[in-house]
């Protein structure tokens, strides 16, 4: 199997810890894994602004990199959901299309392709996790409290096989943190605002972290952390699943 | 120019009014999940609903005929008004003929949206709002700031005194049974008075022209019925095919709106009482637009319940006026660029894209797709403003480029390592409240690069 990795370009410049954790994770779990070295943005920044007439070459260049692979994993639910919804190549359509099917957020590519249900992993803290929207309800990751259905969470699940870990949940489980992309900027005062509110449920519950597998979000929440000086941590659920490792 | 980023910015000065702002409306929301988890079938009849509403939205024209013939059998006055302005002539005419000064109106946001209040006031015709939230931010001429619960961003203190200055209510009285008994006395007296009644219309029932009004506080009936003349306005979406199918919508309507098994009243009228008359408009005012843009037509499912404000992190922390439009919240931001781009071009931008709105809808309205579909629009139309433009053009030939992308991380990291002033400032919206993100030394690529020795995918 061969497994092409995708770090979104944020990752890449500002948090390669998260690239690292990410590929020796699947290198553990036996996956072939190639970085194609090429690659930059899904696109995304510009299509949510409205611009996705301006995604061509993004679009192109994904295309190229990836269209070898059986599957493609990044560790981020929001760029993965941009590209299962919105990838197009006018020169070569049926590529787009596979990658469309191909491409995996992290943490279902570990419970639904890769099936593990063990983890030499440990993380012996209190823990929060920050249940991203394009993850959750774009890729249904986990349930959401809007919607009549039973109740399961990936990425708590596979939280629930690292040793040590004291999984807290918070009380409104699926609230958006407000980064939103550009909303960041444009609409700053109520950006924070619902990042303030976020992350005064896990301070409540008293975590020294807060995980999840989105890192723009958890960019944002660290932001506004750091800013109140608050002793609460940010780490990728990657960094977490990989962390007999890295420790 | 009013944004919603602006507005939103003022509503956040008082913080403590937003987290009760935030946690009042979350209540609601509770309410409604508490609801909507008991009922096993409840995904299914969001389907069924959904259903119901596509089929009545391809075939709306028959439905409006078969809709106007019963009507008209059943002895009511049918009008027909494209937009706001004929709508409020109508309505005015009908006034005139009888000689009427004082009318008295059930709770109706199609009025709000073609502004009926303002224009029957300044024709010398006293209206009265009789839905006890509506009648408050009436007194403070003030528009409602949400479809459901229009004074939900006032606290009972501000009640008591809005109260005090109009109803002579004890100043600093804020209990609200004492509050409600003045404004219960205060709206009998009008209620008695009245000449005309106007109410909103819930449901519409094509196979047998009668409407269906649903209100708490049974205001649309105490007005229906004791004035001589009954107006029902309602916009052409309205319309549902069949009696049975109110079972659906109204089961659905309630629960989703307040928590509610069902509302209070679910007032069904047929015809007029003898010796008395009955109107009803039925308006377009952009609906039939909408309707042939594909993409959007979704949006005329719409039954007004709300769960998508209540749901909407945006919305609870913004405030209603915020939206400066009738229809605030996640639906009025998809529905008000129909009207008017140019003016409603910030609203589809004033979202996460988080989708909660989509998945809470009774009608499973696809929300933060057409949000994001109206981002599209708007910028191609150019309603987005050239800084935002020549942004995501820059952006885009950076990131089109892998050696340009490379060049450009690695020169941005260097400049926020050594002069991370350059970010760190005021101009800069992220830093306002937020710190940046610590640049690394070099870029996962950099790593791999170094690490792996034989780097595949060249
Ligand atoms: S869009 Fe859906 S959730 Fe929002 S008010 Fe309309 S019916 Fe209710």
């Amino acid at each position: 199997m061969k497994v092409g990795l995708f770090i979104p370009c944020y990752i890449d410049q500002f948090y390669p810890n998260v690239g690292i954790a990410t590929l020796e994770l699947l290198e553990k779990l036996g996956c072939n894994v190639a970085f194609p070295l090429n690659q930059t943005c899904c696109g995304q920044p510009m299509a949510n602004s409205g611009y996705s007439n301006l995604t061509k070459g993004c679009d192109a260049n994904f295309v190229s990199n990836f269209s070898e692979f059986d599957y493609i994993v990044a560790p981020s639910g929001s760029c993965v959901l941009h590209i299962k919804e919105h990838l197009k190549d006018a020169d070569h359509p049926e590529k787009a299309i596979q990658i469309r099917k191909r491409i995996f957020e992290l943490c279902e590519f570990l419970t639904d392709v890769l099936k593990i249900d063990n983890l030499p992993a440990s993380f012996p803290h209190r823990v929060g996790l920050h249940a991203s929207c394009h993850g959750q309800r774009g890729l249904h990751l986990s349930s959401m409290s809007e919607r009549n259905e039973p109740s399961f969470s990936k990425p708590g699940h596979l939280l629930s096989m690292v040793k040590g870990l004291d999984l807290v949940q918070a009380e409104r489980p699926d609230e958006c943190c407000g980064f939103g992309g550009t909303f960041c900027v444009f609409e700053e005062a109520v950006s924070v605002k619902m990042g303030k509110d976020r992350i005064g449920e896990h301070v409540q519950n008293q975590v020294e972290y807060i995980t999840g597998g989105d890192t723009s979000c958890l960019m944002h929440l660290e932001g506004i952390l750091k800013r109140q000086q608050s002793p609460i941590r940010i780490i990728h659920i990657a960094e977490i699943l990989n962390s007999s490792i890295s420790n | 120019m009013i944004t919603h980023a602006k507005e939103a910015e003022k509503f956040n000065k008082d913080e403590a009014r937003v987290d009760w702002h935030d946690d009042t409306l979350w209540f609601v929301r509770q309410k409604r999940d508490r609801m909507a988890h008991n009922i096993p079938e409840w995904e299914q009849l969001r389907e069924k609903a959904s259903q119901i509403k596509n089929h009545t939205l391809s075939n709306l024209d028959q439905y409006l005929i078969q809709f106007e013939k019963h009507a008209l059998a059943n002895g009511v006055h049918v009008h027909w008004a494209a937009n706001a302005v004929e709508h409020n002539q109508i309505v005015f005419q009908i006034i005139q003929k009888h000689g009427f000064q004082k009318i008295v109106k059930s709770k109706s946001m199609l009025t709000e949206e073609c502004h009926l209040n303002e224009f029957l006031i300044s024709q010398g015709i006293e209206v009265i709002d009789t839905d006890l939230g509506e009648r408050i931010v009436q007194l403070r001429h003030e528009p409602p700031s949400h479809i459901v619960l229009p004074a939900i961003h006032l606290k009972k203190e501000d009640v008591g005194e809005t109260f005090h200055q109009h109803l002579g209510t004890e100043k600093g009285a804020k209990d609200p049974q004492y509050l409600t008994e003045a404004a219960r006395q205060h709206l009998r007296e009008k209620f008695i008075a009245a000449d005309l009644a106007l109410t909103g219309v819930n449901f519409a029932v094509a196979e047998t022209g009668g409407i269906v009004v649903c209100t708490n506080e049974g205001n649309a009936d105490m007005g229906a019925h004791l004035a001589n003349v009954h107006i029902a306005c309602m916009g052409i979406e309205k319309i549902i095919p069949r009696q049975a199918d109110l079972s659906v919508f109204l089961r659905l309507l309630a629960r989703s709106a307040t928590g509610q098994p069902i509302t209070t009243y679910s007032s069904h009228f047929l015809r007029p009482a003898p010796g008395k008359e009955m109107h009803i408009v039925l308006v377009d005012n952009g609906r039939t637009e909408q309707l042939a843009r594909a993409d959007f037509r979704n949006s005329l499912k719409c039954i007004r319940c709300a769960a998508c404000f209540n749901t909407c992190p945006v919305y609870r922390r913004s405030g209603g006026h915020s939206y400066h439009t009738a229809v605030a919240g996640p639906i009025g931001s998809i529905l008000a660029p129909n009207i008017d781009m140019r003016k409603y071009a910030d609203l589809p931008f004033a979202s996460t894209l988080c989708g909660s709105c989509s998945n809470v809808c009774p009608v499973k309205i696809d929300i933060h797709d057409q949000l994001w579909k109206w981002r599209q629009i708007l910028a191609q139309e150019g309603h987005t403003g050239t800084a935002k433009a020549t942004g995501m053009k820059l952006m885009s030939a950076v990131l089109s480029n892998p050696d340009i992308y490379r060049f450009a991380g690695s020169t941005g990291r260097w400049f926020l390592r050594h002069v991370p002033s350059l970010a760190s400032n005021s101009l800069n919206p992220w830093f306002k409240q937020r710190e940046m993100p610590e640049p690394p030394k070099e870029s996962f690529r950099d790593w791999y690069m170094k690490n792996r020795k034989k780097p595949k995918g060249e």
